[in-house]
């Protein structure tokens, strides 16, 4: 018997770096620091995502300690921000609190959609990547937004699939496809996840990685969910690499019709 | 001195620095993960020791939290 073929490595690379795992897992809306620490290193991430808030009483940085167990890059965001000079200054805190010039850029537009605020977005991008940071913009399922969020120096695209926190999976795959086929840079899925089979979806589809938080934080099982979608992840993108068949409306018979016995009856 | 840390009214004593509203604030400045800004400007590490904060500035100490 044939010994089974090594598995290539496959890595996710951004700005250089190179990751094992294709899902970045957002820590927002864990229940607990134990659920978060059992589900993130159930999901094998790599990247997890943080916030920046106001110091309560009770002491600082929990969450961080949960990171540096586990040996995630930790990539900080700028959720909250509403225009592009209160997005700068958040990510400059981050750099400064967490010594990573690593930014996942959230400007958003209003609290009911959570949807990107376009404008300020690429306003503050521009601005982030000048300063040297790596720029992994939250953006809108725009073709045209992605190149210019390129154009400008991103490090990735992050288009959304649907509203932060929806779990209605991905609204638009053809505007996903239209970023796909043209992005030089990672296209990372984020938001819209709910379930496993989103992520595996945004995977076939071509994505580099898919960002989750809330289809795993939110689970009944965060855990169990952390699981499934690691093994969606993994196997969109297998499915992706192998290249499925096309969509067809009728049949295409998978056996040969040539060498068929003739079987017909005859009488008299 | 009257000022406005983290959106509270908070009294220091007159000439206090971003050290000293830490240490009042229990929190160690040389603990990674947290970041100070002044008047919505940012307050690099390397400058707490010799920012000396006024009356009525309105100063945010942020650290990192679940989120995103």
């Amino acid at each position: 018997m044939q010994s089974r073929e090594a598995e290539p490595r496959d890595d996710l690379v951004i700005a250089g770096e190179h990751f094992r795992s294709r899902l970045i897992m957002g820590t927002g809306g864990a229940p607990s620091h134990d659920i978060l620490e059992r589900a993130v290193r159930t999901s094998g991430a790599e990247i997890v995502t943080v916030a920046m808030r106001r110091v309560t009483s009770g002491g600082a940085g929990s969450v961080l300690d949960v990171v540096q167990r586990i040996g995630c890059r930790v990539l900080p965001n700028t959720a909250g921000c509403y225009t592009a000079r209160d997005a700068v200054t958040t990510a400059r805190l981050a750099r400064e609190a967490l010594d990573t010039n690593w930014i996942k850029l959230e400007v958003i537009a209003d609290e009911r959609t959570l949807m990107p605020e376009s404008v300020d977005l690429l306003d503050a991008a521009e601005q982030l990547v000048e300063d040297g940071f790596v720029v992994l913009p939250y953006a809108n399922d725009d073709p045209v937004l992605a190149r210019r969020l390129e154009d400008v120096g991103c490090a990735a695209v992050m288009p959304l699939g649907a509203p932060i926190g929806s779990g209605s999976g991905i609204r638009n795959p053809y505007n996903l496809r239209i970023i796909l086929e043209r992005a030089r840079i990672p296209v990372v899925l984020d938001a819209g996840v709910g379930t496993a089979s989103d992520a595996a979806i945004a995977m076939e589809l071509g994505c580099a990685a898919v960002l989750v938080a809330s289809a795993i934080t939110r689970a009944e099982e965060p855990v169990l969910m952390a699981a499934a979608i690691r093994k969606a992840v993994e196997a969109g993108r297998l499915a992706h690499r192998a290249g499925r068949i096309p969509q067809r409306l009728y049949a295409e018979a998978s056996t040969a019709h040539e060498g068929i016995a003739d079987l017909t009856v005859h009488t008299g | 001195m009257t000022l406005v840390v983290n959106g509270a009214s908070r009294e220091l004593r007159d000439g206090a620095t971003v050290v000293d509203l830490l240490s009042a604030m229990q929190l160690s400045p040389e603990r990674r993960g947290i970041a100070v800004a002044r008047n919505g400007d940012i307050v690099l590490r390397a400058d707490w020791v010799n920012t000396t904060l006024a009356p009525d500035d309105r100063v945010e100490v942020l650290h990192a939290v679940q989120g995103g």
